[in-house]
């Protein structure tokens, strides 16, 4: 896909979010509602409304040739930058799921090992360092400092001797 | 004046608690090698880090993020001037003289040039900064809803007619980014609003810090990666006693340039649109302009190094002006830092000089030992910066990400926020390389429930009249500056055509 595609695809996109979000503010009342001013759909309704004529400007523009975007024929994205920006989003959706299932401390275990090992083949020594500091930091800092429990999931009944510890 | 002093003493007092101090020494640290490390910047440095601050009182805590801030400016330079790549937007301008320098083996003298002249932009502008803040706060105190919402109307024209962006790409993003904050339970009516999917998460609304760290965390790392690839390349720096020594006796080639571009960044950074990159590059600008010798800039001139650097670390304290004594911030990390302000229960704005004088004389003094203290330890660490830079990306780049995921989990302690900052961050790269403004995005969502309130309560004031922006002579005047930047750009285009057609006519 080209920029000059990518810059008509993206746009009409917008303009069909920018549509759903006026219909959805329509949900509320967007009149005038009397003693208590503007109703609560109104003010997400007009912005959503100039979303869509910006939108519809950056259209007009693309047929009419003006921006550079809309006449840049270089590829929107190379096969070398989906592998390497589809990596890094990729490991951190992984990230997010195995916390789902199985708890932060765990996804990052995984996640370190898999970005330092297999992305950026670093040294076992390395790697092992990161995969017991970095989480032990984030533990300290969060946890134990600022006391916001990160989640856990089913790896929790192994925090309890911690906790006996830090609360004791 | 007198009362100025008297506060400023106060201020400086404050700065020097212990806690206060250790906060500013670590923020000029750290921000230092955020500013430094290539695709970070002041505002991802500030936008990752700020859910830690809670650990503090909110003075520390605003010390710690602007001392970052500080530092991050005196930072950018390091790799602009060893790696040739700028460590952020705002030292793109220091790359140009920097590079040539550093590859004819005088890297040590465009860093000392970079310090000194980041020393010299940042005391001008914290002199500026404390005769200016406290009648403009004074002033705004007279500012009802009305005045408040035109002033919000003319942040967001800046960005239309300063920005230098595609127009209706950055009328987009800042409508984006207030649509985004009225997300949640209506101010007002306490109606739940733009619940996408009844997904329960979206009734506590998106936090601002959400949508910062998706842009400046992820979305930033994602696009470093495509622009670097992972792979740096670092100039050696040379540093001795002798060296230094000579490098001072450097200072008075650049003062002149350096004090030009302190004022020139000190004013630009407090236009919200503006801020310290191209404050940096019109000081650039300027200093070649005023130069004997202008054929030797992009060459290796100091003084090409030395008017960036001090215009950026001006700015940074300019675009504070409007966000302390306004409410309204001067640049994306200062949108952050009064997003900041609203977590830790302070409400930004003039009122803050009379209902919190030592959180605002307290972040006032520790910008002039912040100061101080970058000088010192930039000078100081300079290898040790260096050789930090020369960790691998593959690093680097986890440790970030897992920063990000928890920093975005922790304001509320929801996972249905991290998956909307992966979300926003993805979006918010694929925009970027279309030539969408984030900026105006970040600005907007912070400023959104302010600037919704305003204008509710305005129209509720004068019954659905409009005219209520226009009759009252400070809205008016915002108004009008607003139409006039709005107007800005097309009236540019007009002449530009106008010119092109006598152009044609006459050849």
């Amino acid at each position: 896909m080209t920029v000059r595609t990518a810059e008509l695809l993206i746009a009409i996109l917008l303009a069909l979010c920018s549509i759903g979000l006026m219909i959805k503010s329509a949900e509320l009342r967007i009149d005038w509602v009397p003693d208590r001013g503007p109703g609560s759909g109104a003010w997400p309704f007009w912005l959503s409304t100039g979303m869509l004529l910006a939108c519809l400007a950056t259209i007009v523009r693309w047929f009419r040739k003006v921006t550079p975007e809309s006449t840049n024929l270089d590829l929107f994205m190379t096969r070398e930058t989906v592998l390497l920006v589809g990596i890094s989003a990729g490991s951190i959706v992984f990230l997010l799921v195995v916390t789902h299932l199985l708890g932060i401390y765990v996804a990052l275990f995984l996640f370190l090992l898999f970005y330092l090992k297999f992305v950026g083949r670093h040294s076992w020594l390395v790697t092992v360092t990161m995969m017991i500091v970095v989480p032990i930091f984030i533990f300290c800092l969060f946890e134990w400092a600022l006391k916001i429990p990160l989640p856990k999931s089913i790896s929790e009944p192994l925090f309890y001797p911690i906790y006996d510890l830090m609360y004791s | 004046m007198e009362d100025i002093v008297l506060h400023l003493i106060g201020g400086l007092t404050e700065a020097m608690q212990p806690l206060n101090l250790t906060m500013i020494i670590a923020g000029c640290t750290l921000g230092l090698l955020i500013g430094a490390m290539p695709g970070l910047g002041s505002v991802n440095g500030v936008a990752i880090l700020l859910p830690i601050t809670f650990l503090v009182p909110p003075t520390a805590a605003i010390i710690f993020l602007a001392a970052i801030y500080y530092g991050a400016m005196y930072g950018g330079a390091i790799s602009s001037i060893t790696l040739g790549i700028p460590g952020a937007s705002t030292a793109v301008a220091t790359v140009f003289d920097g590079r040539p320098l550093a590859q004819a083996g005088h890297a040590d003298r465009a860093l000392t040039a970079a310090a000194v002249a980041s020393f010299v932009g940042g005391t001008i502008s914290v002199l500026l900064f404390t005769a200016f803040a406290p009648p403009l706060a004074s002033f705004a105190l007279k500012f009802g809803p009305p005045e408040e919402f035109a002033l919000m109307v003319l942040a967001f024209a800046t960005f239309i007619g300063l920005g230098g962006d595609d127009i209706p790409k950055t009328v987009f993003s800042i409508l984006v980014g207030l649509v985004m904050a009225s997300v949640g339970l209506d101010i007002i009516s306490g109606q739940p609003r733009l619940i996408f999917g009844d997904i329960d998460g979206f009734l506590h609304g998106i936090n601002f810090l959400v949508l910062a760290i998706g842009i400046y965390g992820i979305g930033e790392m994602l696009w470093t990666l495509e622009t670097t690839r992972g792979e740096v390349m670092v100039h050696k720096v040379t540093i001795s006693w002798q060296r230094m020594k000579h490098n001072c006796k450097d200072i008075k080639n650049y003062i002149k340039t350096t004090s030009m571009g302190s004022a020139l960044g000190y004013f630009v950074g407090t236009l919200p649109a503006a801020g310290a990159t191209p404050a940096s590059l019109m000081s650039y600008g300027l200093a070649k302009t005023f130069s004997k010798d202008p054929d030797s800039f992009g060459k290796g001139n100091i003084s090409g190094v030395a008017a960036p650097e001090a215009a950026n670390n001006a700015a940074s304290t300019g675009s504070m002006l409007p966000m302390i004594t306004l409410g309204i911030p001067g640049s994306p990390t200062t949108a952050i830092l009064l997003g900041g302000m609203i977590i830790w229960g302070l409400r930004p704005g003039p009122l803050l000089f009379t209902e919190n004088p030592e959180f605002v004389w307290g972040l006032i003094g520790s910008l002039y030992i912040a100061n101080f203290a970058t000088l010192l330890i930039n000078l100081a660490f300079i290898p040790l910066f260096v050789k930090i830079l020369t960790l691998p990306f593959s690093i680097l780049a986890p440790v970030i990400y897992i920063l990000c995921v928890v920093g975005g989990y922790a304001p509320t302690q929801t996972m249905h926020d991290v998956w909307l900052m992966l979300l926003f961050g993805v979006v918010g790269y694929l925009l970027r390389k279309l030539n969408y403004p984030v900026a105006p995005a970040v600005l907007a969502i912070v400023l959104g429930p302010l600037a919704e309130r305003s204008l509710r309560q305005s129209l509720l004031g004068s019954h659905g009249d409009v005219s209520i922006f226009l009759t009252r002579p400070i809205s008016a005047v915002c108004i009008a500056i607003a139409v006039a930047l709005i107007c800005y750009p097309l009236v540019q285009k007009l002449q530009k055509r106008r010119r092109a057609d006598t152009g044609t006519g006459t050849g």
